[in-house]
């Protein structure tokens, strides 16, 4: 489904990555750990096109990222449900709105999926918060409302980068919650995370594989996790 | 472009219109610079048609009439407007020629000499007044034959002093069409930059919508749209006060001359309609190339 081999990114002069590969399979659950600055979020990016490796191949859904343009990786990115650690939305548009960015852009009838949209708020507890708009929300709604915008098109895979990072415990554990209740549904996880705490707290509840990125390099994390 | 995006493009997407944010000093700043242009655009179409029509009619009389002048003795006068006439009939390429009554030549005195004047009192010339058929005839050959036959008439053919007054009417209709192309340029210049302002200060919009799967021409579309429209209503305004301003103007009166014929004329009134679809279309054209570019670099 996403596959890195051999991938190695630097910038500024600096290798951020070397040699990383990895392959996220259908329905798996991982985990991306490592100390601030270890690369963890370039990693991400590179996973859904926003970045494109200096060496190495990532193929997305069996297709060289290098060889996509950008018709075809706005394509690619609609499969594809990304949770930022500071979600960005479009300020002036209602919470609503803004979870159903995706459906508007593909040229999809938002009224047509009024009632799939009012099921997913529901279901991230946002239903109250529709015509809110996004500066009004808390951390933990803004999070919830970017969860709930990276699943309205039913994405084959979810990256989260930090998802938890601006949130307190309880509600780390309700995201972590839906983002499990995700890949029981069949959906691929990613989620790029240094709380360890959050990390032991979903082995409980999912199998979930751990990689951790340390100088430069990524490993499976050991038994400590 | 595919002609379902052009569909698209022009009927709009009342959702895809929202994802950018509605204000900000562009839409002031294209609105305006939009107005002016169209204002100026009125005045400087008003000039090259003026132009137009009045290097047309002089091309015209300049191309078919010439005059000629018989100066003589009172007592000679008659006998040599007949000898003219005469010469001027035998002389291919003219179709007609006629002697200019009395009351004509008084008429064309009045203005610097008054309605009363006595003008078989005067010395005046007798003018003969020449018509030439499409064929033309040879001013030099005529011109040889009237010294011989006719010795006081002076053959004016209207070249040397009409010559100059239409290439100076189209010189400037040629000057109002570039006005019109500087213009158009100049609006290209100022709603790339509105649009590409626009387009910097919407960079989240931009790092949104890509984020969630959207198409360069998608979100080009949302800042095209935008400013395609600003450009028609602020075209629109202007060529509206444009227009008025060119009903104030004097009415065309022989006394004003070309000052008071600087407007629109019959159909020429509908010409000015055009300037806002133009000005959209400068617009489409110029927001459409800034937010390619600009994705394109932010790629």
């Amino acid at each position: 489904m996403i596959e890195l081999e051999n991938v190695g990114y630097s910038y500024g002069g600096g290798e951020l990555l070397s040699d990383v590969s990895v392959r996220l399979m259908p329905g798996s659950f991982h985990f991306l750990t490592g100390p601030s600055g270890a690369g963890k979020t370039t990693l991400m990016k590179l996973c859904y096109g926003a970045l494109l490796p200096t060496h190495g191949t990532v193929k997305v859904f069996d297709a060289d990222m290098r060889r996509l343009d950008r018709d075809q990786t706005a394509l690619m990115r609609r499969r594809i449900g990304v949770v930022h650690q500071d979600c960005k939305f479009l300020d002036h548009l209602p919470v609503a709105d803004n979870i159903a960015l995706p459906l508007t852009v593909s040229g999809r009838d938002k009224r047509a999926e009024s009632e799939n949209l009012a099921e997913l708020m529901k279901w991230v507890g946002l239903s109250g918060r529709a015509d809110a708009l996004p500066p009004e929300l808390s951390g933990g709604e803004r999070q919830r409302a970017a969860l709930a915008r990276a699943v309205i098109m039913s994405p084959d895979v979810v990256l989260a980068d930090e998802p938890t990072g601006n949130v307190d415990w309880e509600m780390s554990q309700r995201l972590l919650h839906l983002l499990v209740e995700l890949n029981k549904m069949g959906k691929t996880v990613l989620i790029a995370s240094h709380d360890l705490a959050l990390i032991r707290a979903a082995k409980s509840q999912v199998q979930a594989r751990v990689l951790r990125i340390s100088n430069r390099r990524l490993q499976l994390a050991g038994s400590d996790l | 472009m595919s002609n379902g995006r052009i569909r698209s493009l022009l009927l709009g997407d009342a959702q895809a219109d929202r994802v950018v944010p509605p204000s900000g000093f562009t839409a002031h700043l294209t609105l305006f610079a939009s107005a002016a242009m169209a204002f100026l655009a009125v005045f400087a179409l008003a000039l090259s048609l003026a132009a137009g029509r009045l290097a047309d009619r002089w091309s015209d009389e300049l191309a078919r009439s010439a005059t000629l002048r018989i100066s003589a003795p009172a007592d000679q006068k008659a006998a040599q407007t007949s000898a003219a006439l005469a010469v001027l009939e035998q002389t291919p390429g003219i179709a007609s020629a006629r002697a200019l009554s009395d009351e004509e030549q008084a008429a064309l005195l009045a203005p610097w000499f008054g309605a009363d004047l006595p003008l078989d009192s005067l010395p005046v010339p007798q003018l003969i007044e020449v018509i030439e058929d499409d064929e033309g005839y040879d001013a030099e050959g005529l011109r040889l034959r009237l010294a011989a036959e006719v010795p006081g008439a002076v053959l004016d053919d209207h070249t040397r002093w009409r010559r100059p007054l239409v290439e100076a009417a189209n010189s400037l209709r040629r000057l109002g069409v570039f006005s019109i192309l500087l213009i158009g340029g100049a609006t290209a210049a100022m709603i790339t930059l509105a649009a590409n302002a626009a387009l910097a200060a919407n960079a989240q919009v931009i790092l949104v919508l890509r984020l969630v799967g959207a198409r360069d021409s998608y979100i080009a579309q949302a800042f095209v749209r935008r400013f395609t429209l600003r450009a028609l209503i602020g075209a629109a305004a202007g060529v509206a006060f444009g227009m008025a301003g060119v009903l104030l103007l004097p009415e065309t009166s022989d006394a004003g001359g070309f000052l008071t014929g600087l407007g629109f004329q019959g159909a020429g009134w509908f010409a000015p309609l055009l300037i806002p679809i133009l000005g959209a279309l400068v617009a489409f054209a110029a927001t459409w190339f800034a937010a390619r570019r600009r994705l394109e670099e932010i790629s």
